[in-house]
């Protein structure tokens, strides 16, 4: 389930403006990686890069390796639609489709492809996948209702339930707590610890305190100023990161002098 | 906290009066109020007329009538309320071919349009599209007839040959279609007429689609159709039946296609590809005016009537589909 990510030389470009430069950083398996850095600095581009999402935006392209146990995303014979059902990912928004009910947003991502499920299968996999999520318990009695009429900590668990419906090996999540309140955010975050005994998981937060908390590893982006590009300054133990960063730019980041 | 006992000292009363602004602002409003009456006079202005007009054939018996007007003959089943029941179905018929051919494309090209084509052929295919909307009707008259017509003929006899057993296609006795000039050819032109007003609204409401769906379908591994049903359509759907009601709007009142195309008759019949059996209640006062007395013209304006009736109702249930858009959660 859960699988490692290595990434080489990767240099991610809108058109031909360079975004991204020259990243390489491992990933490791059933563990939470945090991507921090100031607006700007390419860290969620970068994520984007990890499930092909962004090849969603026009223009935009990368060059150099992403490797999943071994197999770049970025092959001859790579299919971006088969690689989002590997690498699931989870928005700073939360986005569950108005139009379908609990139950029917969390089976979306599994009727796809033509794929068909039984009743009995359907109903298993909602409530496993509800409760994966912490949500099973608050939504059990009204499945029906439309995904929208949930609280927005709520609808963002529902997004990460659809999420791992479908089994990743990997899940993304690109400020998943942004716009939640702290009660929201900490259930995410507590889920999040759950999450990694089965699921890689990468995330990109704004939020120091919160890259502290939930993360193993922390790896921190910066950006040399308008017009350039981002960079992967260093990465490391998220204790060590906190605590005594090797590169001056990530103690300045860290302890507040500035972004 | 201790009270102040200094009052300021008062302002001069004109610091706070008008300011230049103020007129213009209410010379504006005036104007646009003006403006906005004056759609509401015209509707009431046409619908008097139609009525005032329409009265001296609606109120007249249907003998009397036939012997005064020359078209409506009541000792052949043709008096006035018949014949504004054939053409009521005629015409009804012809645009629901029209909008039956016409909606499938209309959504097709409008969705390459907003998520399918590189976006410099998008723009260019956008104004193409704006662009057949502003061809004037008779030019596709002339085309369908000198055109399409003929063109049409040998595919009819095909249809008639192997699917005449469904009434829709039964061919003439004979068995041989002889004239492209039926229903089916005129509904076929009023469609290529109302794919532009179709597409342009649907492209619209398909690029108003959240991001935040598309990519939420995206990256759970769909596939760009996948997408498009779980995040665009689901969202457009009022937006498309909207857009599908204001192409049938132009297609009930369109006069000038019909009229060259088809060959005109008054029956109730299903055979579309038969001519003489159709025709729609604007081609007919086209057809008939030049030649109608007063009263004859008073009995053209009572299925003028008719034809504003039903085009009323059909934009304002478009218009109510469309608004029901503003309660849509769909941003949420």
């Amino acid at each position: 389930m859960s699988k490692r990510i290595d990434v080489n030389n990767l240099n991610v470009y809108y058109s031909s403006f360079l975004a991204v430069e020259d990243v390489s950083l491992a990933i490791e398996p059933k563990s939470v990686t945090a991507f921090i850095g100031p607006s700007g600095c390419g860290k969620s581009t970068f994520l984007r890069t990890l499930n092909r999402m962004h090849e969603v935006i026009p223009g935009a392209r990368v060059e150099g390796e992403v490797l999943i146990d071994g197999v770049n995303l970025y092959g001859d014979n790579v299919d971006p639609v088969t690689v989002r059902r590997h690498v699931g990912m989870v928005f700073q928004r939360p986005n569950p489709f108005p139009t379908m009910s609990i139950a029917e947003n969390v089976l979306a991502g599994v009727k796809l492809n033509s794929k068909r499920i039984s009743r009995s299968d359907a109903d298993d996999l909602v409530e496993s996948s509800l409760r994966g999520a912490n949500l099973w318990e608050e939504v059990k009695d009204r499945l029906d209702k439309p995904g929208s009429s949930l609280s927005g900590g709520q609808q963002q668990r529902l997004c990460i339930a659809r999420a791992i419906a479908i089994k990743p090996d990997v899940l993304l999540m690109d400020e998943p707590c942004s716009a939640l309140d702290p009660i929201s955010t900490l259930a995410i975050e507590d889920l999040m610890q759950e999450l990694k005994d089965e699921y890689t998981i990468v995330i990109v937060t704004h939020n120091m305190q919160q890259a502290a908390r939930v993360s193993d590893r922390t790896a921190f982006f910066n950006i040399a100023g308008t017009g350039k590009p981002g960079k992967l300054i260093e990465m490391n133990d998220t204790p060590t990161m906190f605590s005594t960063p090797s590169e001056k730019a990530t103690e300045d980041y860290i302890s507040g002098r500035f972004g | 906290m201790t009270t102040t006992e200094t009052q300021p000292e008062a302002a001069p009363p004109s610091d706070y009066g008008t300011h230049p602004g103020a007129f213009a602002n209410s010379f504006f409003k005036r104007l646009s109020t003006a403006a906005g009456s004056l759609i509401l006079i015209t509707l009431a202005a046409v619908a008097t007329f139609l009525l005032v007009e329409a009265w001296p054939a609606m109120t007249m018996g249907a003998e009397e009538l036939g012997k005064v007007v020359s078209f409506i003959k009541p000792d052949q089943g043709q008096s006035l309320i018949e014949i504004v029941g054939f053409l009521v179905y005629g015409t009804l018929l012809i645009s629901l071919i029209a909008l039956l051919l016409a909606t499938p494309v209309s959504i097709g090209i409008a969705l390459f349009i907003s998520h399918f084509a590189p976006r410099r052929l998008a723009q260019g295919l956008g104004y193409l599209i704006d662009l057949l909307a502003a061809v004037p009707s008779v030019v596709y008259g002339l085309w369908g007839v000198a055109v399409l017509v003929p063109f049409l003929q040998p595919f009819y006899q095909f249809l008639a040959d192997y699917l005449g057993w469904i009434p829709l296609f039964a061919p003439p006795e004979s068995g041989e279609i002889f004239t492209g000039r039926v229903a089916m050819s005129a509904g076929i032109v009023l469609a290529i007429m109302i794919i532009p007003i179709i597409s342009a609204v649907s492209r619209e409401v398909f690029l108003q689609t959240p991001k935040l769906h598309e990519e939420a379908a995206l990256a759970m591994g769909a596939t760009r159709w996948e997408m498009i049903r779980m995040a665009v359509f689901p969202f457009g759907r009022s937006g498309m039946v909207g857009a599908t009601m204001l192409g049938l709007g132009r297609a009930l009142g369109e006069t000038m296609a019909v009229l060259m195309i088809i060959g005109p008759g008054l029956t109730y019949s299903l055979l579309v590809l038969q001519p003489n059996q159709h025709n729609t209640i604007a081609a007919y006062i086209a057809l008939q005016f030049p030649e109608a007395n007063a009263t004859g013209v008073s009995s053209l304006i009572a299925m003028g009537l008719a034809l504003f009736l039903i085009t009323l109702l059909v934009n304002m249930l478009a218009r109510w589909i469309v608004s029901r858009r503003s309660e849509f959660s769909g941003a949420n």
